[in-house]
């Protein structure tokens, strides 16, 4: 065998690998998908039904039995509403953990960064009492709180990670130019970092909007998301498979769409920040 | 336009102090050169002045007043940064307009002066464009433009041209130079590069260490280097330094003698120097020819033509006139005035 014709079965065993893998992340979501369209008793036949005639009775059933619209909206407000407000503490704090770099900011990033190995149940009493003092009980406010500061420290790294990646000089001519901090992060930093921003949004909002310890623990009806609206399909005599799995694709579906447009504005901005 | 004053000026970084009480005058309308090894303080000093840098102890005045806690915007003073330091993300117009807009200057005054500094520096037709688009000398001007439309009291140049090609830079030089007559401003600018300081001082100032070595004109520095740094840092290729036992100096009596290579000609008899042929380098227009004395140590002569003399030969040399022979203390490396 030539060299050449290594590097191609190579490369060809790299891309069976890869084709593998990728299978392998999508065929749940696959499965998940046609189980929708599925009857409950095709759901659980054995063998599993690959061929069948879809039905919509189940996405039918779910509407008339509860809001999915309402359950959307909470989802989106909170998911949105979260980041936009975690972005609101990040962008100023890691401006200046990344421009006034002094000798704990790493140790303080690590602290932040390790909140995020406290096992959310661990503060669930102190949070769920909060809530209740203030009334917050099955309110938006209370999850767009937690979502932000859930994702703060993450949020936080990855933005001081990109902020660091603008040259210094660029700030510093900015400070010869007499601009304001504000504008120097509005006019300066926020351009520069635009793609780093984007990405960085886009994780957030899919974390919020994956999230469901909160949503089931503080939510009842008024403020449920989607999370919430899933579990609720978890009936005492047993899963109803295609119901949940009807459920379960109308949750995706709305990030799915919202992460595949956002990722051309994504790539673009990804380039826009790396030019020099 | 207004002069610099500098009193005493330290800088420390906590324990250690990189800046040692520096003192140094600048007049109105003069163009000084800071020049010196890597880490010499060159850059801390000019960032000083402009305020990007804390002075820890000391004054900095611009004109009449002390600025060292006055914002760098407010100081008068543009900078031109060696990395360029544009706005990738806006219009070469917008990277030149951007101070003035900070300040709420009134549009028609910023198209004004945007226009008339990009007719200066003939950069008119690339106002539309992102600096992406520019090369490195164009950018370089924008980065000057930048500072031309702030009409700022003094500019201050950190090593603008060390980015540039070698064509590019002696063109940069050249227009920097003509800026300056036509501005009169006075100019402050960093380089480690001794010929564009010689090139385009009125004054130097060498730098090591965070002292200054030597204050004084180009020709000054080249003809009377008060120590043996200035003397070997100021003029290409640098002086040749000889012990007093390597060479034939009656005038040493235990000093260090310092020739120019350019100042030393060919003799048939015994000379000043007798050095082994090592190396020839021809460069054209002269031959630039590599020796070794008799003790082991290095030195070069300018010569007209390349020798005639095979490597590993002796050749003699004299200093065109005794003018030109330069004495250092061994110690101190103080010149030792005749």
């Amino acid at each position: 065998m030539t060299d050449k014709q290594r590097d191609i079965l190579k490369n060809r065993i790299a891309v069976f690998f890869a084709w593998v893998a990728a299978l392998a992340f999508f065929f749940p979501i696959f499965w998940m998908v046609l189980t929708g369209f599925k009857t409950e008793n095709q759901a659980i036949a054995i063998p599993p039904l690959l061929f069948f005639e879809p039905t919509l009775e189940n996405y039918t059933e779910i509407q008339s039995r509860m809001n999915y619209t309402h359950f959307a909206m909470n989802s989106i407000i909170t998911s949105f509403g979260g980041t936009l407000l975690a972005l609101l503490i990040a962008i100023p704090s890691a401006y200046s953990m990344a421009f006034n770099t002094g000798r704990w900011t790493k140790d303080i990033l690590m602290w932040m960064l390790s909140t995020k190995m406290l096992p959310a149940v661990g503060v669930l009493m102190p949070i769920y009492l909060i809530c209740q003092k203030f009334g917050l009980l099955d309110s938006r406010i209370a999850l767009v709180v937690i979502y932000a500061m859930m994702n703060l420290p993450i949020v936080m790294l990855i933005l001081f990670n990109y902020f660091r990646e603008i040259p210094k000089e660029i700030l510093e001519a900015s400070r010869m130019d007499g601009t304001s901090t504000l504008n120097e992060i509005r006019q300066v930093v926020m351009p520069l970092a635009w793609g780093g921003i984007a990405s960085t949004a886009l994780l957030s909002i899919i974390l919020c909007w994956n999230e469901a310890f909160w949503s089931i623990v503080l939510t009842t009806t008024e403020a449920s998301t989607l999370t919430a609206f899933v579990a609720s399909f978890q009936a005492p005599e047993g899963l109803f498979w295609a119901k949940v799995s009807a459920v379960s694709t109308l949750a995706c579906a709305p990030i799915v769409v919202f992460g595949w447009l956002a990722q051309k504005q994504l790539v673009q901005g990804l380039t826009f920040g790396a030019v020099k | 336009m207004a002069g610099v004053t500098i009193e005493n000026l330290r800088k420390s970084y906590g324990d250690i102090e990189v800046m040692h009480g520096v003192d140094l005058n600048i007049e109105d309308g003069e163009f000084v050169v800071f020049v010196g090894p890597s880490g010499c303080g060159k850059s801390t000093l000019l960032r000083m002045i402009a305020g990007l840098e804390e002075v820890t102890s000391g004054t900095v005045a611009i004109g009449d007043q002390v600025v060292n806690d006055v914002a760098p915007s407010k100081r008068g003073v543009a900078m031109v940064f060696q990395t360029y330091a544009l706005y990738p993300h806006m219009t070469v117009f917008k990277n030149m307009a951007f101070g003035l807009m900070q300040a709420k200057t009134p549009e028609d005054e910023i198209n004004r002066r945007v226009t008339q500094a990009a007719e200066i520096l003939q950069i008119t037709d690339y106002l539309d464009r992102s600096p992406r688009n520019l090369s490195g000398g164009q950018r370089q001007r924008v980065a000057i433009g930048r500072a031309i439309v702030r009409d700022p009291e003094v500019f201050l140049f950190d090593e603008p041209l060390s980015n540039l090609d070698a064509a590019l830079r002696v063109q940069t030089r050249l227009e920097i130079k003509r800026l300056h007559e036509r501005l009169q401003s006075t100019m402050i600018y960093v380089t480690h590069d001794q010929v564009e300081a010689m090139t385009l001082a009125d004054k130097i100032v060498v730098l090591r260490d965070g002292y200054i070595e030597q204050v004084g004109s180009p020709i000054e520095l080249y003809t009377r280097p008060a120590n043996q740094f200035v003397a070997g840092f100021i003029g290409s290729p640098q002086m040749n330094f000889f012990d007093a036992d390597d060479c034939n100096n009656a005038n040493a009596s235990g000093n260090i003698t310092g020739v120019r290579p350019e100042h030393l000609t060919q003799v048939k008899s015994k000379g000043l120097i007798s050095g082994k042929l090592e190396l020839v380098e021809q460069m054209g227009e002269f031959a630039l020819v590599h020796l070794s004395t008799p003790k082991g140590a290095m030195f070069s002569a300018k010569m007209p033509l390349p020798p005639t003399e095979k490597l590993g030969e002796t050749l003699e040399f004299n200093a065109n006139s005794d003018d030109l022979i330069h004495l250092f203390d061994p110690q101190s490396g103080l010149r030792i005035s005749e």
